[in-house]
């Protein structure tokens, strides 16, 4: 029954696909030309440059054409689209790694010390809700250096949702747990690692799930803001030369990534699942 | 921009110190002995050059054993065409040479090259003398750049030409540079990154290092803009359906665009309204959009038009949502409009590197100002690396042979042009603009700022060292829609506006 529910759902998504791109294709067919040019209608770029959304074909052209070469490097401004997304991804890694080195432990801090939580409270709560972009001009200016900075701002979002999830999690670990390390006459670290961190671990992991999440999102925008490499640069880059085809593929590219990265970490989250 | 002539060494009817056609003494006498018939052998004209070679003044022997060079034929077969710097300084040392070889004695020089004829002493010379190291070896002991690997930002607009076209075409390569150009998403970022020594120079606008300068709009920073990148460049553009509209006072209500506050756009498209009656801050929107944004926006009918920088005026042409209403060159002609700038420590702290970077920017300019080079140009900076558009839309824009989007072919070749020279007088203008829009209060030194943000007196000294010709003033007047603007009284200007926010 299972199975052919899949298999059921598998259709349903694939008819969905081609009844979608079949409209998109055909509502945005480009115009026939049969007629020779006049000087002036060459200047004007013929009839192709009619203002339409690229049907699919030409998108998967494009993709076909990308993705058979994605790591070509022609220059500073004109890199393949795979080295662009490895840029982003080495920038969001370094960013979340970073947060989490610092955000893990301060998290448990929190949650294990009720005098930490509520000294450490207000400052969380208004550094919380700025956005990740606003420290931009602030980052750019301090840290001077584009790359520098655009890792701080992937540092900068993605903190609180592990900070507040591992809190949460370490705050919430039963109690009887605690005690039974306690009568065992466990050290405070010892408990921390043996007894809390296991317990937490869903929940950290939840946490490091939501900023990863975060962070893919905002590094498309960082790059845009500052170009130079990434994906984000690239769509900058396509949106100057008003190439929608480029701009849908980059689109769906970082849909791809941002899903992969998405699944690494709920994979990651099944393995520390425990039963009760 | 001319070229100084030199005359060429191995010529014997002309003097290198008296010049061609000279009627002193000496070079009477030098003529009258040439009418003497003379002939010799291959050998012994070989024996009479050694000599003249060993036993010249100051050439070692060690480089005498070098291998035989080529010779750059050029400047004999065509003595008085000298195409850029490169071959000017070849004729300066190629000169040098020669003349040793005959003790500084020229009518013995210009005897010999009667004799035996140029071509072919620069021939047997080239065989036995390494004429080509020499000169690569004079022209790098003219100061070798302290730092080679350079960032120069940019913005991909037509405007950046000269800074993006001498990457594919080898204009850094040439001086000893090895630069990387660096796609800017804006001028914000650019400034940052400048500020931060990202980037060693950047492209800016005009009015940008002087308001930076100034603080207006940000904190005070020194920022020096030794040369002009282009002038002219920039157009008005409305959208299609207002096609009817071609009178100004019919804008009432219009939403403009400008890419900056700080940029010639914004003052011109003030200027422009303002001269027709229209107050820009009353009865218009100007609203600072990302040149991309604007043929969006322009599409999407949330604007009605804007002063951007090309290609995206042409842009908006290509994709038939705009037409180009006027020029900019058609409200002043000649304006200026992008600049290169750099930080002042980068001029005082690397002087080799900023001069030999000035030297490949003006030498890109001079040659971007040809007419035949422009479409050679649009095809190096069309692709992705650089300005990442169509080529025709590009070519359109470099070569002014455009579709104006009302269904007629134009031809302006000056629709862009590339000038370096940073006149104060628009910078002063550029200050009157500021003061009278309200960007600037108080009372300006308007020539004080502008002497110490436009460093002038650098782009004269680089443009004589490359023999172009720079202008002997600093100053001088322009008239801007049939009204006259004097920098020396430029308090007087701010004041005759009617429209104006003082």
């Amino acid at each position: 029954m299972l199975q052919s529910l899949n298999l059921r759902a598998a259709l349903v998504s694939i008819g969905l696909l081609v009844v979608l791109l079949g409209v998109w294709e055909l509502l945005n067919r480009p115009p026939e030309t049969s007629e020779a040019l006049t000087e002036y209608e060459i200047l004007m770029g013929g009839a192709d440059q009619e203002a339409r959304v690229p049907p699919p074909s030409d998108v998967i052209r494009l993709a076909i054409d990308e993705l058979s070469n994605p790591f070509y490097d022609a220059g500073p401004n004109d890199k393949g689209i795979g080295i662009q997304l490895a840029y982003s991804i080495y920038r969001v890694l370094t960013g979340f790694f970073l947060a989490a080195l610092i955000a893990i432990p301060i998290g448990f801090l929190i949650g294990m010390s009720p005098l930490m939580y509520k000294a450490l409270n207000p400052f969380i709560q208004v550094l919380r809700p700025i956005s990740p972009l606003a420290w931009m001009p602030l980052a750019l200016f301090i840290i001077k250096d584009s790359e520098t900075s655009s890792i701080f701002v992937i540092f900068i979002c993605s903190i609180w949702p592990m900070l507040i999830n591992t809190a949460f999690g370490v705050a919430g670990v039963r109690k009887d747990w605690v005690n039974v390390a306690r009568t065992h006459e466990l050290s405070a670290l010892r408990t921390a690692m043996t007894v809390i961190l296991p317990a937490a671990a869903p929940t950290i992991l939840t946490g490091m799930r939501i900023s990863i999440g975060i962070a893919w999102l905002v590094i498309v925008a960082a790059e845009m803001l500052v170009g130079g490499t990434g994906i984000g640069y690239y769509v900058w880059n396509e949106w100057n030369n008003l190439d929608l085809t480029s701009v849908i593929f980059s689109i769906l590219m970082i849909g791809v990534v941002g899903m992969l990265l998405d699944l690494a970490l709920s994979a990651a989250t099944r393995l520390v699942q425990y039963e009760e | 921009m001319s070229f100084k002539s030199l005359g060429n060494p191995f010529d014997g009817e002309s003097d290198l110190t008296h010049g061609p056609g000279c009627s002193c003494p000496i070079c009477v006498f030098a003529r009258e002995q040439a009418q003497a018939e003379y002939e010799c052998s291959e050998t012994e004209l070989t024996a009479k050059l050694e000599k003249a070679v060993f036993e010249g003044p100051d050439q070692p022997q060690a480089d005498l054993s070098m291998q035989p060079v080529e010779t750059k034929q050029t400047s004999v077969e065509d003595p008085n065409s000298l195409d850029n710097s490169e071959d000017v300084m070849d004729r300066v040392i190629e000169s040098a040479i020669v003349r040793s070889m005959f003790g500084h004695h020229e009518p013995s020089r210009r005897q010999f090259m009667r004799m035996v004829g140029g071509g072919t002493v620069a021939g047997i010379l080239a065989t036995m003398f390494p004429l080509d190291a020499a000169k690569a070896a004079i022209k790098d002991s003219l100061g070798k750049p302290e730092k080679t690997k350079l960032k120069i930002g940019f913005v991909p607009i037509t405007c950046a030409t000269p800074i993006i076209m001498s990457h594919p075409m080898g204009f850094y390569d040439k001086y000893g540079l090895d630069v990387d150009v660096i796609k800017t998403a804006g001028w914000a970022v650019a400034r940052d990154k400048s500020l931060s020594g990202e980037y060693d120079a950047s492209h800016m606008l005009t009015p940008m290092p002087l308001a930076m300068s100034m603080g207006a709009g940000s904190t005070a920073m020194p920022f020096r803009m030794p040369l002009v990148e282009n002038i002219n460049g920039q157009a008005i553009v409305l959208h299609v359906k207002h096609k009817d509209k071609r009178d100004p006072k019919m804008w009432k209500g219009f939403k403009f665009g400008v890419p900056f506050d700080y940029s010639m756009h914004n003052f011109l498209l003030r200027y422009y309204v303002a001269e027709h009656g229209l107050d820009p801050d009353k009865d218009i929107q100007i609203r600072v959009v990302p040149p991309p944004e604007m043929v969006a926006n322009l599409r999407a009918g949330n604007l009605d038009g804007y002063l951007s920088p090309d290609p995206f005026n042409q842009r908006a042409v290509w994709e038939k949502v705009g037409f180009l209403h006027t020029l900019t060159k058609d409200i002043w002609e000649g304006h200026p409009c992008c600049a290169f700038a750099c930080s002042e420590k980068f001029t005082t702290e690397l002087p080799n590197t900023y001069g030999a970077l000035m030297k490949a920017i003006v030498d890109a300019t001079a040659y971007s100002q040809k007419a035949e080079n422009r479409l050679e140009i649009s095809k190096a900076i069309a692709p992705k690396n650089y300005l990442n558009q169509p080529e025709a839309v590009i070519a359109q824009v470099l070569t002014g042979k455009y579709a104006d989007g009302l269904g007629n072919v134009m031809n302006d070749p000056k629709r862009i042009d590339f000038d370096p020279f940073p006149w104060h007088s628009m910078g002063v203008w550029i200050l009157t603009q500021m003061k009278r829009w309200g960007y600037i209060k108080g009372d300006i030194d308007y020539k004080k700022i502008a002497e110490e943000v436009y460093l002038a007196a650098d782009a004269t000294k680089i443009m004589t060292d490359l023999g172009y010709a720079a202008p002997d003033h600093t100053y001088e007047k322009y008239t801007i829609m049939g009204k006259e603007f004097d920098p020396d009284k430029a308090e007087e200007y701010v004041n005759s506006f009617a429209i104006k926010r003082t």
